[in-house]
């Protein structure tokens, strides 16, 4: 009965994950919440970031292409490998996990950010400045509650990434569900390794679900109806 | 207000000498642009060259002129929306080019093509946006809202929570003027503000300014490409050529009368007859006088009313006089009380309105009338296409030269012409006949 662990998928097996659920349920409650609050707030200073970077740019067209390329293309340095540089100068634990995560937010958010802004109409924009508001004010009153929509999408592909990008901080000693799931493939085998393995991959899905759906209902409150 | 108890009030000017309404309000300031010169950088010749120009406060001017004249960067440099590349611009005499131009903007209006509202503002917020900046407090704000949209027509019940984009185009724009005059500007700058909307709205929103202009007596400066909308307008019209180059100046009559340059005169156009259509306003036309009922009212009593007045039709106004219907003696006899049933296609223009205006709103609705409204939109009285014509029959009597000899007149022989053939393109020509 070695390989009960993992190589019988059936009823029992959802029964020892279950008790396992239920043996471990403050650490994983523990452990939930520190991977909501990591990617919570990682994503928050991205997207503040990526805002003013976008608020920055957008009026220069070239500048503006510049950035989103750049964005685009540093979407495909490897996760890990960024993770590896950071450890040189900030050590394992938290700082490196948070910069990693935090620079990998800002990065779709950059693109909605720059094509929102840059494609409020020119009209509403001239007549903002037509009748005198100051640039920051139209920046902050009229250009980004218009762009908002675009950039609020953008921040929900960046959530969804950011969640599941978040288990490999598990590698640096970072917080977070990783850590049972880097656990359990490494005693794969072994008592409860399916199990831990299994649950933190569960809960990192449920954290994504409720994110997205918490974001759809701050879309529905914060998007005027005048622009649906 | 512009009755003439309040009308002694108003600052004498000396603009007062050249126009004929002489008890005018005058809120505006005047306008002075002191060799203006607009150049870009990367192109030879400037936008404006050296522009000179002198608008009186309470007037409204009319910048026309072909695309690329310069029309709309002049209008922008008066708020420094464009900052000017040498001269100097006064609004009541203060030198604006040192200003702040933000603070400069907040005291003038501006208003743009389909009103450049903020989509995802209401109504409300739209027009409060200045004030919000300038930091009147709430109640105050709300009050000048409501007195603006009732200004441009808009019932601030229905339209002060509205979206933008659940209103027409008419009604945007209508906004669009609300906002520009929420700080009370004496100055206000319109580009095209009329150019995305239909014939008869134009029409409609071309004579509610009008009567705002009346009411407040701003200064107005409103670019177009349209010369019949710079003549009903203008109390003034400026032509620009390439560059912004000064063609003529002048009230509307003197640019039909006399035209200037030959560039005028081309601008103007084989339309300048027609275009006398458009400086006969609806008020210099001899109004016939309505039989009006109240909604509600027993039809009997009005109908004897009616009759009493030698009439078969009457008019059914609202609570504020406005007209809703025009039905006949035997359509009022079929209902115990007057209806309050709207008429889609009453056709209506204002005193202010244009014979071109009348005309055009007969044809529309293909009647042989108009129903003519004050500035309030009361109804006042009925044009009939009988007294335009007879209008237009006495301008083509003052057009027609003495030196036309008359079938009469005409001695045999003395000039012998080939009659001219009058005939379209595509039907086949006689082969004899010159091509």
């Amino acid at each position: 009965m070695r390989n009960v662990g993992y190589a019988t998928w059936g009823w029992e097996t959802i029964v020892q994950l279950w008790d396992y659920i239920g043996n471990n349920a403050r650490s994983l409650t523990f452990l939930t919440y520190q991977h909501a609050s990591l990617s919570f707030q990682t994503v928050l200073v991205g997207t503040l970031a990526a805002i003013v970077i976008a608020a920055l740019v957008y009026r220069l067209p070239l500048v503006s292409a510049l950035t989103l390329t750049s964005s685009r293309v540093a979407l495909t340095i490897p996760s890990l490998a960024l993770l590896a540089l950071l450890i040189v100068p900030f050590g394992l634990g938290v700082t490196p996990s948070f910069l990693m995560l935090a620079f990998f937010a800002m990065l779709p958010v950059i693109g909605n950010a720059v094509v929102g802004l840059r494609s409020v109409p020119p009209a509403v924009v001239e007549s903002a400045r037509g009748i005198g508001l100051p640039r920051w004010r139209i920046l902050l009153t009229v250009e980004l509650p218009i762009a908002w929509p675009v950039i609020l999408t953008g921040i929900r592909v960046s959530t969804q990434m950011i969640v599941g990008v978040a288990a490999i901080v598990a590698y640096v000693l970072g917080p977070g569900l990783g850590s049972l799931i880097f656990n359990g493939l490494a005693r794969l085998g072994g008592a409860n390794a399916l199990e831990s393995a299994l649950t933190g991959t569960i809960l990192i899905v449920i954290i994504a679900l409720v994110f997205d759906a918490l974001l759809v209902l701050l879309g529905r409150l914060t998007i005027s109806k005048g622009l649906s | 207000m512009t009755d003439s108890t309040t009308a002694p009030t108003s600052k004498t000017t000396t603009a007062q000498a050249s126009s004929q309404r002489s008890d005018r309000v005058v809120t505006g300031e005047s306008i002075r642009l002191d060799g203006v010169v607009k150049r870009y950088r990367g192109q030879p010749k400037p936008a404006v060259a050296k522009l000179d120009l002198e608008i009186e406060a309470g007037d409204i001017v009319a910048f026309v002129g072909p695309s690329g004249c310069g029309k709309t960067t002049t209008l922008k440099m008066i708020n420094r929306l464009i900052e000017p590349t040498e001269g100097r611009i006064y609004i009541g005499g203060r030198d604006v080019t040192e200003e702040n131009p933000d603070r400069l903007r907040q005291s003038i209006g501006y208003v743009i093509q389909s009103g450049g509202l903020f989509p995802h503002w209401s109504v409300r917020k739209n027009i409060g946006a200045v004030p919000r900046m300038l930091k009147w407090d709430k109640k105050r704000i709300d009050q000048r809202t409501e007195y603006l949209l009732d200004l441009v027509g808009l019932d601030p019940a229905v339209f002060a929570d509205r979206l933008p984009k659940d209103m027409s185009g008419g009604q945007q724009q209508r906004v669009g003027v609300a906002r520009a005059l929420a700080a009370d500007p004496p100055v206000l700058l319109m580009d095209e503000p009329f150019g995305a909307v239909d014939p008869i709205t134009r029409a409609r929103l071309q004579d509610k300014l009008i009567a705002i202009q009346q009411e407040l007596g701003k200064t107005i400066v409103i670019v177009t490409h349209d010369f019949e909308e710079a003549t009903k307008l203008g109390d003034k019209v400026l032509i620009l050529s390439e560059g912004g180059h000064v063609e003529q100046y002048a009230p509307p009559e003197e640019i039909l009368a006399n035209p200037a340059t030959p560039f005028v005169e081309e601008f103007v156009g084989s339309g300048a007859t027609l275009a006398h259509l458009t400086l006969t306003r609806v008020r210099d036309v001899e109004i016939k006088p309505v039989v009006t009922a109240r909604v509600g009212e027993a039809s009997g009593s009005v109908i004897a009313r009616t009759k009493a007045a030698g009439e078969d039709w009457l008019v059914v106004v609202d609570a504020h006089g406005r007209p809703r219907s025009w039905p006949t003696i035997d359509e009022v006899s079929t209902k115990p009380e007057v209806s309050d049933y709207l008429d889609p296609r009453l056709p209506v223009v204002a005193q202010s309105s244009t014979l071109n205006d009348a005309l055009d709103s007969m044809l529309a609705t293909s009647q042989g009338g108009v129903l003519v409204t004050d500035g309030h939109g009361a109804v006042v009285g009925a044009l009939t296409i009988a007294s335009v014509m007879e209008k237009i029959r006495g301008q083509l009597a003052d057009v027609r030269d003495d030196d036309t000899v008359g079938y009469v007149e005409h001695t045999e022989g003395t000039a012998p012409v080939e009659t001219p053939v009058v005939a379209a393109d595509d039907e086949p020509a006689d082969e004899t006949g010159p091509r």
